[in-house]
């Protein structure tokens, strides 16, 4: 591909040049991904935990759904929350549509059945070995969830991670409830498909090496830092 | 309590996120409009100074003319700019609009491959030129997205007599930079509209092979909302808006836009 080195400097430039422009994309970008995941993690950690202790009717049904959404389209996420949104909608008077809050509710909805699924399934496998150690001090279940997001939050980092993954990755449903308007909910995604419908491609491919660099980055940092608490822990 | 620590993490960084758009206290519209508009940099041209002299700052989500027209029709728009007069007037009249005028005109070309099979780049008119690529069922790539390119393409496959079927003729259902993409990759002929042509990187090779005839003509329209229908929008602001395209600043803004040395936007607006 002739287009790589041009697309490698690009991407270089971008980074060494600190354009003001693209410091306010990265900027808003790890805003709303990073709220998106600690907003869903809020809810989904306890959720998933809850979902690996607490057995009832319909559970497994609830898994199945819970797995299923994982695997939600974006787009259909975007269109939902647009819809929501919009003034025609039954949250429009709130004024949120094409505002940064927009997205960070649309990513949530993306991201929140990723931890919740991943979280379920670590949970419950810990909880099999504890199990009985629990039942003897006669710990109750609820004050048993802390205890196990505790011991798995090695586990949970990586599941949190996955779901930081998918916010910043995705361009379908920010496209939707954001617009994509310069300098107020332009991120990295719908920049790069901006680019790539002027046909400038080598800033495009540019702009999408600066976001898995700056992916890259996040996943380091949370790396250390595991790492470090691993070693602190002996 | 880690719970603590990230459910405060979590509010600072929400607070901090929803704050962006607080923040900014100059008073905004937004305006739907199309993305030939965005992709050629128009906007980049005529929005600062119109910014400057009133204050206002405009918020641009540019999609196609059909996505646009639904935008404003649910009350997410406080003014429309985009090229479809017969959508404009009917939306006008549907109720949804208080007022139309004329901006500015640009025109569409037919773009095709170099060696241009169908040998276009010869016929007299555009309906000569879209028959030409039917008889040889030289591959077409149409928008298919309900744009106001869209729109016009289907006219004038009808005004040449011709129901655009077959292989060759291909959907793509995208917007007008990704359409040109895909026809490039495919040595297809293509319609666009000659901002997004003139300003389009990655041509390969494709080349301007028809131009110039009236029916190929592009006009755009603003057209404010009305405050009956939606009154919560900031009728007021969006009103400055469209007095100052259709005032000589305005106007003259349109004019000065050049891309590569090229204008590629002519005002028209009739005054009063």
């Amino acid at each position: 591909m002739s287009d790589d080195p041009n697309a490698f400097q690009t991407a270089l430039a971008l980074i060494l040049g600190r354009d003001p422009d693209l410091i306010g994309i990265v900027t808003l970008s790890l805003q709303v991904s990073l709220s998106a995941v600690l907003i869903a993690a809020l809810i989904a950690l306890p959720l998933g935990a809850a979902l690996a202790l607490w057995r009832f009717p319909g559970r497994g049904a609830l898994i199945v759904m819970l797995n299923a959404l994982m695997g939600l389209p974006p787009v259909v996420a975007g269109l939902a929350v647009y819809l929501l949104l919009s003034r025609a909608g039954p949250l429009g008077e709130f004024g949120l549509l094409f505002t940064p809050g927009a997205m960070v509710i649309a990513q949530v909805i993306l991201v929140l059945p990723i931890i919740a699924a991943l979280t379920r399934q670590q949970v419950e496998e810990l909880h099999g070995d504890y199990r009985e150690q629990l039942a003897s001090l006669g710990v109750s279940r609820a004050r048993r969830i802390p205890t196990l997001l505790w011991d798995a939050r090695f586990g949970l980092t990586t599941v949190m991670l996955a779901g930081f993954g998918r916010a910043s990755a995705e361009v379908g449903a920010v496209m939707i409830v954001g617009g994509n308007i310069d300098g107020v909910t332009r991120v990295m995604t719908t920049a790069i498909v901006l680019e790539t419908s002027k046909g400038n491609l080598p800033l495009a491919l540019g702009l999408g090496m600066v976001l898995l660099a700056l992916v890259a980055l996040v996943n380091a940092a949370a790396h250390l830092v595991g790492e470090t608490a691993q070693r602190r822990l002996g | 309590m880690k719970t603590t620590g990230l459910t405060l993490a979590a509010i600072g960084l929400t607070g901090f996120t929803l704050g962006v758009s607080a923040r900014d206290q100059a008073p905004f519209i937004t305006l739907a409009s199309t993305t030939s508009t965005e992709a050629s940099g128009l906007f980049d041209a005529i929005i600062p100074p119109f910014t400057e002299t009133t204050g206002i700052e405009v918020r641009v989500v540019a999609v196609g003319t059909g996505q646009a027209f639904e935008i404003a029709r649910r009350g997410d728009a406080d003014s429309l700019l985009v090229h479809d007069t017969v959508g404009e007037e009917r939306f006008v009249e549907g109720g949804y609009g208080s007022e139309r005028a004329d901006v500015m005109v640009n025109d569409f070309v037919l773009i095709g491959p170099g060696g241009d099979p169908a040998g276009i780049s010869e016929a007299e008119s555009v309906a000569e030129a879209m028959q030409l690529i039917a008889e040889a069922e030289a591959p077409f790539a149409s928008r298919g997205d309900d744009s106001g390119t869209h729109r016009a393409e289907l006219r004038l496959w009808q005004a040449a007599g011709v129901e655009p079927e077959g292989e060759w003729y291909r959907e793509l259902g995208s917007g007008m930079g990704p359409t040109l993409n895909t026809a490039a990759g495919m040595d297809a002929y293509v319609m666009a509209d000659r901002a997004t042509w003139v300003a389009f990187e990655n041509p390969q090779d494709l080349e301007l092979l028809f131009e110039g005839d009236e029916a190929l003509f592009n006009p755009y329209g603003s057209v404010l909302i009305d405050p009956e229908r939606h009154p919560h929008l900031k009728h007021d602001l969006a009103a400055q808006w469209h007095a100052w395209l259709l005032s000589d600043e305005g106007q003259a803004a349109i004019a000065d836009f050049e891309v590569k040395g090229q204008q590629l936007f002519f005002p028209n607006a009739r005054p009063d």
